[in-house]
């Protein structure tokens, strides 16, 4: 089976959840990927040496910017007709585009795949993450998005794919990219980070947020994260919130700080390596999953915690 | 400006599914069932349009069985003008779905169709954008703002880097998050309004489409359960514990 897969990037690196996606195309056959930008061939020239990668297509097209999905998705569509299946990680910009690949070709997509099972069979988690179903696709073509958490990464050298220019429709006149409002961070990605530091509703307000945690991650050298509490509370932007609808997150430590653990949350964390919690309340749900935790005072945890590390 | 809300019939966010022992589904049976969450943020939304002149009429559209009809009561008891329900006692599928909102947009010609970005069920969050492809409109998923601007929306959209904003032309699709609005309580006035508000009731195949789905779904099983740990007595022990996971 010929696979494309879709490369995320900024027109300069790829993202890190190409590679896992890429793993989980390589189960199903032969790996070619998708990198469509303006002036992205550093991103090409890089995705070209991704281990198991065959071909690397290169669309480069200032349509393609800002991976507008009116602008992408007819040109997957095009390239679809030597591919039998698209794959792109279910990031905000993967899930965005793939159901409206799927829809064009008529296909029904598989979101958010956390195992391969077969050619045409896959494991995807339903009711946040409470059960996982098998489902088998009867569609010609096959279109998924990839749970970056659930697939090793693919190894960012060793291989040779060759690069070929491609053009497609271009823009398509219906959309237009306004502007990107993104917090500049010295700290490591929460996808891709090996320790977070998460903080809860419990932390008051932003300004207590930012004196507890913060110091704690940068200690640590962890990113930071947040429930949806926290974010809608104000106590921190949208991107830091982990969960059901946010960041699906699955680090070496995870360390829940007034964190409860409603089940929208563990969704999006239940698969960490080890979980700690730190939370006054010791019926919390989260220390049912926490494999080590402490019950108290938060206020005075945390900066005794911060300072002993 | 028309506006058209598609909600769904979803189990409600706080009760704990179950999976059914024989791995055929979740078990549904006696279980509270309330409109989608993030449906319930793009009614408000609606409602909010046109508060501010910028929608005409609201019309809320259900794909789901004859209890659908009660998801579509409180949409309209919220403020929606009238409802379309389409009735299918078989489980549709986003794709089916779409094809179906697709024919409902032809024949009603909304301006918009606001709608949630995914179903707390299924998990899928693809409607609105196949939708989009099948219509051959622009999408603004995952949106925190909405602005019209006469012939364009301003969508500001929460995206993994922060919240991006686009311009589309209308129509468009739109896909509420989390943090678009905060979803009104229906009044008792309102509520015994809406018994007399308009709902039709219609079928897949009144808009020509095949529901026959094209996954096939062989099992459904429990996640792997994770084990409660320890819990340490002090932040010392605790600083231990992390040194020796060589985090610190």
């Amino acid at each position: 089976m010929k696979t494309l897969v879709l490369v995320e990037h900024d027109n300069q690196h790829f993202k890190d959840a190409t590679l896992a996606t890429v793993t989980a195309a390589a189960k199903l056959g032969e790996v070619h990927l998708l990198v469509a930008g303006k002036a992205c061939r550093a991103v090409a020239d890089a995705a070209a040496r991704i281990a198991g990668v065959r071909k690397v297509h290169l669309a480069d097209d200032a349509a393609y910017e800002h991976q507008l999905a009116e602008n992408i998705a007819p040109l997957v569509a095009q390239l679809m007709a030597e591919h039998d299946a698209f794959l792109a990680p279910a990031t905000t910009t993967g899930k965005n585009v793939a159901p409206r690949v799927a829809a064009l070709l008529d296909v029904m997509q598989i979101s958010d795949v956390i195992a391969v099972e077969g050619d045409r069979t896959f494991k995807r988690p339903i009711y946040a993450g409470n059960a996982i179903a098998t489902v088998e696709s009867s569609d010609a073509k096959l279109v998924a998005t990839v749970r970056g958490t659930a697939f090793e990464k693919a190894a960012a050298e060793g291989g040779s794919a060759t690069i070929e220019e491609v053009s497609g429709p271009g823009d398509a006149g219906l959309s237009r990219f306004v502007g990107l409002e993104a917090e500049a961070s010295e700290r490591p990605e929460l996808a891709s980070a090996k320790v977070i530091v998460s903080g809860g509703r419990a932390l008051k307000d932003a300004a207590t947020f930012e004196q507890l945690i913060v110091p704690l991650a940068d200690k640590l050298g962890a990113a930071v994260g947040a429930s949806r509490a926290a974010v809608d509370a104000g106590y921190v932007p949208n991107d830091y919130q982990v969960g059901q609808t946010g960041k699906i997150v699955a680090p070496q430590v995870y360390i829940a700080i007034g964190i409860s653990g409603a089940i929208q949350h563990l969704a999006g964390m239940k698969d960490s390596k080890v979980i700690v919690a730190i939370n006054k309340d010791e019926d919390a749900p989260i220390f049912q999953v926490a494999d080590i935790g402490l019950v108290g005072d938060l206020f005075q945890i945390v900066p005794e915690l911060t300072e002993k590390l | 400006m028309k506006v058209l809300v598609p909600v769904k019939r979803v189990i409600d966010y706080n009760v704990r599914p179950r999976v059914k022992p024989d791995g055929s589904g979740v078990d549904l049976a006696n279980v509270k069932m309330s409109m989608n969450p993030f449906d319930e943020i793009a009614v408000e939304e609606a409602i909010r349009l046109r508060d501010k002149g910028a929608a005409s009429e609201i019309v809320a559209v259900s794909i789901g069985p004859a209890k659908a009809q009660e998801t579509l009561r409180t949409s309209l008891a919220m403020g929606a003008d009238r409802a379309i329900l389409v009735q299918s006692d078989d489980e549709v599928e986003p794709l089916a779905v779409a094809k179906i909102l697709k024919a409902i947009a032809d024949e009603e010609q909304p301006g918009m169709v606001l709608m949630g970005k995914q179903a707390i069920d299924d998990d899928s969050n693809q409607t609105g954008q196949m939708l989009a492809a099948l219509w051959g409109r622009p999408q603004g998923t995952f949106a925190s703002k909405v602005e019209v601007n006469g012939e364009t929306v301003s969508v500001t959209r929460e995206v993994d880097g922060g919240l991006e904003t686009v311009s589309l032309k209308l129509p468009a699709v739109v896909t509420t998050d989390l943090r678009l609005n905060e979803p009104r309580y229906a009044s008792l006035p309102n509520i015994m309004k809406a018994k007399s508000k308009p709902l039709a009731t219609k079928t897949p195949a009144d808009y020509g489409v095949d529901t026959a789905p094209r996954l096939k779904v062989t099992n459904v099983s429990e996640p792997p359960v994770r084990q409660a740990g320890v819990k340490v007595g002090s932040v010392d022990e605790l600083v231990a514990k992390l040194k020796a996971l060589g985090v610190a």
